[in-house]
């Protein structure tokens, strides 16, 4: 019986019309009306959350869109989930309808064949992305977007340190191995495979390649153990050094802001450059904190949001995507108080009155203009990442 | 004998069984496919040894192996000794109705919450560490000690230990009073034995026999637990049930074969430790019954008596601490060490996050109460059956029972998670409900069994020859009477129900959130604020369901005097 009802559910969900299309935006409007969006986003940062529970009631209220947020301890769980459905030939009424994600989570989405689209280059609110200023927006790790994935935040590497503990800190890799020395257990860094552990090592990989054009390519394609033969020399070095000297490392980014606050360390590693404002906004970080980019720049990417191919509500999960684009949301997304997140639009395309939702936005106390930010470092491709955590895991990771 | 009785209760074993078994089985059979190479959605279709090879390749395996095994049989071997220890050096003396009156409510903590509590507490920038700080230790800055997250699972062997000497303790209470141990003890003691060396020799084995699955349970879960070891436990490696959540979450899709393999592995080394366990209980049974020969009265009772009260004291002390701590944590304001106190109380957490938790608290509520009601209703059908047609479960059955919690949800709710898509059940409340029944039944129908068969038979021919049938007299004489077991049955239902992760994330999809899904969620944030509302709605929930059970008889029966205590 059961089986027999299975058998018969998809002809019964599988709509009558095609999947929508996003050129015809009234018809994606008219299809979205009603439906809730599962959107799969992580759930570790309170304030993404807040942002997330204000974008839905913002699509209730404009487009009867329901808005369902789904909070991943880790992206890959709404991966695994739409692969597990995919091995149960669940072609379609998928239990995601979006996901936030980028990099290896993307690449690994794309290459299974786990993505609906192209849709993103067709949304409304495309015109207004700098796709020429943020090449990271159609490019995520180098992996061509192919409009399978639409972007909503701009991310760059930055530091964090209590001025009140550590007045100068230092401002290049070697300099930081030398601090640590002198400063034993006072830094440590995300346990790769967690992003922000590896990110720190792709960063360290940065100031240590004559020529990082070569980062670009897949590692199979390069000579990978001369090229990063100094990094491991150098994470030789630093590891003893490193808090609990590398014996434990903390499990997310966010958890160092605890840890800061505990006086455990005094410098850290975040890849969002209002995160440290946001926290002191917030009563979790003392108001002495500061940040900073290493000299020679830092490694920037964007985030995206992504439509599986079973998902149940397409044209509410496109309609979720273009307003995650407006200037309104990005703005939103841009304010310290809020988010911290820096915006994917580019300012000369926006109408004046969106414009000014961005110009009158104070910096936090912690956070860096533009200007002192820099230009962002192109994220390498992602086989760096997966190779480079390979590495980590067995030189460190199983060292006890 | 047949009249009344409803067709229903003659199946109502077998499908108790099934309910339980049926997802275990098929789960293992959808982890078995994988691991050894089968996995179309990612164009494998062939069989192979390869996921084993791969995890073979893993340089951290045998740590990670090493570590399973170690935190398991140190955490069960030492629950279990102090529970012997304290009962051995206290049971029937006042001290000890204060000792079970201070451990009992332990029970009802979630795993996770002690878990949080006890790393604020013991963390070199801790409380205990904050409350020494600077004045006796000089330390103006947390000391860079590894003392959470120790590569040899001390923290988290010390995590399970507060959670199952409370489990331990208490079904050995609700064995002991058919052994009668007051009367061996007389016994003893007037051949001059000690209190100690005469309980352990005159009651303990005999406990021990009536005790063994509990035992084994508190083994096959501490050497498989996800939630305490990623919050107390080594990482680099951590152990083998951590490292397969984290394949089975890798971005690289191919990693979720070895992940198939290690469950497998991990399903083994869970098989292995519990015939070693046998192994050592018949060693220790010769080294007793030896150490009976011998004669020796070992009167020496103080030390023993001490070190008991010192173990029941410090495992109170830390969980309850711990959870004010956190408790603390959810109203502070700007919190800097070595401080012993926050800069300033504030509802400001509460006010942003707890308006959120309400949806989250409703949807727990609802799973749990779904959940114990089927599983209710299963036991009494399943005891009805027993008593009315003699449908005996026997040896066989009660190992059934234990089955789910035996064999590690790690092993089994991955396959499960895709038999319920082939299914189409996923997505619903129902099929988290039928989940979590699973390893709720296992718990009512050991909490209720007992008390249900105790009850003087005799009642029951009474009510037959003053014209009752069964029916009537299950409804108006047996269920009333059985108040008090009933209501304690569904409240450890619930706990269990409200304490469960990895059925409600997998099967859940994600869509079902309860408070414990969204306290893992938020823990990977580290935000110990918010951490600390969602540790406290989730004990607060569990301990409700406790104080109603405590509570409502007495309501319901004010007038009835031998009828209001629960059992």
């Amino acid at each position: 019986m059961i089986r027999w009802l299975a058998a018969a559910l998809p002809l019964i969900s599988t709509p009558l019309w095609a999947d929508p299309d996003p050129a015809d935006w009234e018809a994606v409007l008219d299809a979205a009306q009603g439906q809730t969006v599962y959107w799969n986003a992580w759930g570790g940062s309170t304030t993404t959350n807040d942002f997330i529970a204000w974008a839905g009631a913002r699509i209730a209220e404009d487009h009867g869109v329901t808005l369902e947020h789904v909070k991943l301890s880790d992206t890959a769980d709404a991966v695994s989930r739409v692969l597990a459905e995919k091995t149960a030939g669940k072609g379609s009424g998928g239990a995601v309808d979006l996901i936030w994600i980028n990099g290896a989570n993307f690449a690994a989405m794309k290459e299974n064949g786990l993505l609906y689209g192209p849709w993103a280059e067709s949304l409304p609110n495309w015109g207004l992305v700098d796709v020429a200023g943020k090449p990271a927006v159609i490019n995520d790790f180098t992996v061509p977007t192919d409009g399978l994935e639409s972007p909503w935040a701009m991310a760059q590497v930055v530091f964090y340190y209590d001025t009140a503990r550590l007045p100068e800190p230092p401002k290049t890799m070697r300099a930081l191995g030398d601090w640590l020395a002198d400063h034993p257990g006072r830094f440590t860094y995300p346990q790769p495979p967690d992003f922000l552990g590896a990110t720190f090592m792709k960063q360290a990989l940065y100031g240590m390649i004559d020529d990082p054009a070569v980062l670009q390519q897949p590692v199979d394609q390069v000579d990978y153990a001369t090229l990063t033969a100094p990094l491991w020399a150098f994470m030789d070095e630093l590891t003893p050094n490193l808090w609990r000297s590398g014996r434990a490392y903390p499990q997310t980014g966010p958890r160092q802001i605890q840890m800061m606050a505990d006086g455990e360390i005094d410098l850290a590693i975040s890849f969002s450059p209002g995160e440290a404002s946001t926290a002191i906004a917030n009563g979790e970080l003392p108001d002495t904190v500061r940040s900073f980019v290493m000299d020679g720049g830092t490694i920037g990417n964007a985030s995206f949001v992504a439509i599986p191919y079973n998902a149940n509500a397409k044209a509410g999960a496109m309609v979720l995507a273009n307003f995650l684009l407006s200037p309104e949301a990005q703005a939103r997304a841009q304010d310290p108080n809020v988010l911290g997140y820096g915006t994917v639009l580019a300012m000369d395309k926006l109408a004046d009155a969106d414009r000014a939702r961005f110009d009158t936005l104070e910096l936090g106390i912690a956070t860096l203009s533009p200007a002192d930010l820099g230009p962002a470092l192109p994220e390498p491709h992602p086989s760096w990442m997966t190779r480079i955590e390979k590495d980590w895991t067995d030189r460190y990771g199983v060292a006890q | 004998m047949s009249r009344n009785n409803p067709m229903g209760l003659r199946h109502a074993p077998a499908l108790t069984v099934a309910l339980m078994l049926g997802p275990v089985l098929a789960g293992l059979l959808g982890t078995l496919a994988p691991a050894f190479g089968y996995f179309p959605a990612l164009g494998r279709s062939g069989f192979s040894l390869d996921p084993f090879r791969q995890l073979a390749d893993w340089p951290g395996l045998g740590a990670a192996m090493r570590l399973s095994v170690t935190t398991g049989l140190a955490a069960t071997a030492l629950s279990l000794g102090l529970t012997a220890l304290i009962l051995a050096a206290w049971h029937g003396t006042r001290g000890f109705r204060w000792m079970e009156r201070a451990l009992s409510p332990l029970l009802s903590v979630p795993h996770a919450a002690a878990a949080f509590g006890i790393a604020f507490l013991i963390a070199p920038s801790g409380w205990i560490a904050r409350a020494l700080s600077p004045w006796a230790t000089g330390w103006n800055t947390p000391p860079d000690l590894l003392i959470l997250q120790d590569p040899w699972g001390i923290a988290m062997t010390l995590g399970l230990v507060v959670k199952e000497l409370p489990f331990l303790l208490l079904m050995s209470l609700a064995a002991l009073p058919q052994l009668r141990p007051q009367d061996s003890l007389r016994v003893a003691q007037s051949l001059d034995y000690g209190r100690v060396r005469g309980w352990m020799l005159t009651v303990f084995p005999r406990l021990y026999g009536l005790i063994r699955l509990p035992v084994y349970a508190v083994l096959a879960y501490s050497m498989t637990v996800v939630d305490v070891a990623i919050i107390l436990g080594p990482n680099t490696p951590p152990p083998l049930s951590v490292q397969i959540v984290r394949w089975m979450n890798d971005p690289d899709l191919q990693l979720r074969l070895p992940a198939a393999a290690a469950a497998l592995v991990q399903l083994g080394l869970v098989a292995a430790a519990l015939l070693l366990w046998r192994g050592a209980e018949a060693a220790i049974a010769r080294a007793g019954q030896r150490l009976a020969g011998l004669g020796a009265r070992g009167t020496g009772d103080r030390p023993w008596q001490l070190a008991a009260l010192g173990a029941a004291g410090l495992s109170v002390l830390l969980v309850l601490l711990g959870l004010a701590g956190l408790g603390l944590w959810s109203v502070a304001g700007f919190w800097r060490f070595p401080d012993a106190l926050p800069d300033a109380i504030t509802l400001n957490t509460w006010m942003r996050h707890g308006g959120g938790a309400l949806p989250v608290l409703a949807t727990t509520l609802l799973v749990a109460l779904w959940a114990t009601a089927i599983a209710l209703i299963l036991t009494l059908a399943c005891l009805e059956a027993e008593r009315r047609l003699g449908l005996r479960m026997g040896r066989l059955g009660s190992l059934m029972l234990y089955l789910p919690l035996l064999v590690p949800q790690i092993a089994f709710l991955p396959g499960l998670q895709t038999l319920a898509l082939i299914t189409g059940a996923d997505l619903s409340l129902t099929s988290v409900v039928l989940a979590h029944t699973v390893f709720v039944i296992p718990y009512v129908f050991l909490s209720l069994g007992d008390p249900y068969r105790r009850m003087d038979p005799r009642f029951d021919r009474v009510a037959a020859a003053l014209g009752a049938t069964d029916r009537r007299s299950f409804w108006h004489l047996r269920l009333p009477l059985m108040l008090g077991p009933v209501l304690t049955a569904a409240a450890i239902g619930i706990a269990v129900s409200v304490g469960q992760y990895l059925p409600t994330l997998l099967i859940g999809a994600g869509r079902i959130q309860t408070l414990t899904t969204e306290a893992v969620a938020l823990a990977a944030g580290g935000n110990r604020r918010i951490i600390g509302i969602y540790a406290l709605l989730q004990t607060g929930t569990v301990i409700a369901g406790f104080a109603l059970a405590l509570i409502l008889p007495r309501l319901i029966w004010a007038r009835r005097r031998d009828m209001r205590g629960a059992v």
